[in-house]
């Protein structure tokens, strides 16, 4: 394991088979202390299966899992006293308020924070005495959230900590998953928002069908390569637009281009010259990486091409 | 995992049955109901001269059946459909403490039964024998046990609303053919089935206890020990933590 120092989590050729089928298919990654991981990907890609491994609910069928260099399964005892969990849904008494739980959680721990410190952290103050079953759905994810903080986790594991969570709950959420990666504990969530993990993540994990398509920091993923984009009239001369360029241009879709090329201010000017020789009205124009959206729906389209050829 | 986390854990067990108006009604309002009802009203020949006497023993079965069984497998079942033993699985409270919480607020809540029902039935003159107490207590303590493993399968196999319905339809089985609120020589065919049941057991138990003063019989003592065995170890077996 000193191999593996740093890296909080594990994941290496994982399998896990449900109900005979294969819902997690030879899937490796890691993550870090101090670092917040996103495991993205469309329904039924495998995120929350992943996540339940790590968390000991399920087994792997082949390949391993370790969390803080323990297995999840055989030394659940000693990694529960420095996991944090907060699953898709529910794990809540419905009868007990936040300022309830929080205590009655704390209790299960050797040295738990101020349960009225997370309440305030998480935004939970007005309804602290409000019993979870009257809370609105993004309160309860808050609550969830701060219920597995309360053990002083070196480690969270988030399922959708976001789903269904006001903006100005969203930011609370934001800051406090912020100030655990600043003390070093390592996080990793599920979710569907990638401009959520854009914003967020250290790294992102693709999965589409229990495999991981992509993984990396975003603006890594975002291609790497910087690009200019633009829509004009459709069937521009590529060939004299790339020679004046010196960058591959293409047409993506009908009237809409892509350069293979840094957005310098003279890069920008020489196209619109170009396109003022030629009269051609300029639709609009994009600078700079792209986005991790369309990086991904790209991946998945490709992804799922392969699978079922037309 | 500390005392102070078994201990939490109790409390919370105890006040979220006592604080909920349905819980309060089948293990305080219904077995309190039925002694003060049938100890007062000429509802039901005991065949004794007092009725107290006769129903004084019964409503503390039905109080012990309510609590160990009912109560319980409906708490837990919803726990469980509610994903909350679940995430209790990743904090380090162990299942066994988790158990020992949800017997300690089994005991906790049976021993405020026994004051309340005691108390009134003693204003209801009730006069129970003293001489079997640690009988009573025994037979209290195995039937509950039982009981809890029938709580248990119930609430670790079928889905919440399932435990609901069979949890209150045992219930209502085990009140009509145990004999603790109807004499059993009505019962026909299903006296049989009957003396094989724990809450029969322990109504027959108390009744020769509390009542007559004299020794629990030796077939009481089997039901009950075999219930408190079986019942616990098929529970055990079959108990999943999520659904």
């Amino acid at each position: 394991m000193s191999q593996q120092f740093g890296e909080a989590i594990v994941v290496s050729d994982l399998v896990v088979r449900r109900r005979g089928r294969t819902v997690v298919d030879g899937v490796n990654f890691s993550a870090r202390s101090g670092e917040i991981c996103c495991l993205l990907g469309p329904n039924g890609a495998g995120k929350t299966t992943t996540i339940e491994t790590l968390e000991g609910y399920l087994r792997p069928d082949s390949g391993n899992v370790t969390v803080l260099g323990l297995d999840p399964v055989r030394e659940r005892a000693q990694l529960a006293l420095r996991l944090g969990v907060a699953l898709q849904e529910g794990g809540t008494y419905p009868q007990m308020s936040p300022t309830r739980a929080l205590r009655l959680f704390a209790s299960y721990y050797p040295s738990p924070a101020e349960p009225d410190e997370l309440i305030s952290l998480l935004g939970l103050s007005e309804v602290a005495h409000v019993p979870a079953k009257r809370l609105s759905g993004g309160q309860r994810r808050r609550l969830a959230l701060s219920l597995a903080l309360v053990g002083r986790p070196r480690v969270v594991l988030l399922d959708e900590p976001t789903a269904g969570v006001d903006p100005e709950g969203r930011l609370a959420v934001r800051a406090v998953l912020e100030r655990l990666r600043s003390e070093g504990v390592c996080v990793l969530l599920t979710t569907h928002e990638l401009e959520e993990a854009e914003r967020l993540a250290d790294r992102v994990v693709l999965l589409v069908a229990g495999r991981v398509v992509a993984s990396g920091a975003p603006e890594e993923l975002g291609g790497g390569a910087e690009e200019i984009r633009f829509g004009a009239a459709a069937g521009l001369d590529l060939d004299s637009l790339s020679s004046r360029l010196e960058a591959v241009v293409t047409e993506e879709r009908t009237g809409e281009y892509r350069v293979a090329r840094a957005p310098e201010p003279a890069a920008i000017a020489t196209l619109t010259a170009w396109l003022a020789e030629r009269d051609v009205v300029l639709g609009e124009l994009r600078a700079g990486r792209r986005r991790l959206e369309e990086v991904f729906l790209d991946l998945i389209t490709r992804h799922e091409d392969t699978e079922h050829p037309a | 995992m500390s005392a102070r986390g078994l201990r939490a854990q109790t409390v919370e067990e105890v006040r979220m049955t006592l604080e909920q108006g349905e819980r309060l009604l089948l293990t305080f309002l219904i077995p309190l109901a039925g002694l003060v009802l049938f100890s007062e009203a000429p509802i039901i020949s005991t065949g004794t001269a007092s009725r107290v006497n006769f129903f004084a023993p019964s409503a503390l079965c039905l109080a012990i059946l309510s609590t160990a069984m009912v109560n319980l497998a409906i708490a837990t079942g919803f726990e469980r459909s509610w994903g909350v033993l679940k995430r209790l699985g990743s904090t380090p409270m162990r299942p066994a403490t988790l158990l020992a919480a949800k017997a300690a607020a089994v005991l906790v809540v049976e021993l405020a039964q026994v004051v309340v029902l005691g108390a009134v039935a003693l204003g209801l003159g009730w006069r129970p024998h003293a001489a079997a107490a640690g009988a009573v207590v025994a037979a209290a303590l195995l039937a509950s046990v039982g009981f809890a493993g029938l709580g248990f399968l119930m609430a670790g196999t079928l889905r919440a609303e399932a435990t609901l319905a069979v949890a209150n339809g045992l219930y209502v089985l085990f009140l009509g053919i145990s004999g603790i609120m109807f004499p059993l020589a009505r019962l026909g065919g299903f006296a049989t089935v009957s003396r094989l049941l724990p809450v029969t057991a322990l109504g027959n138990a108390f009744h020769q206890a509390l009542g007559h003063g004299s020794a629990v019989s030796p077939e009481s003592w089997w039901v009950l020990a075999a219930w408190a065995v079986a019942a616990p170890c098929v529970a055990a077996w079959r108990f999943r933590f999520s659904s």
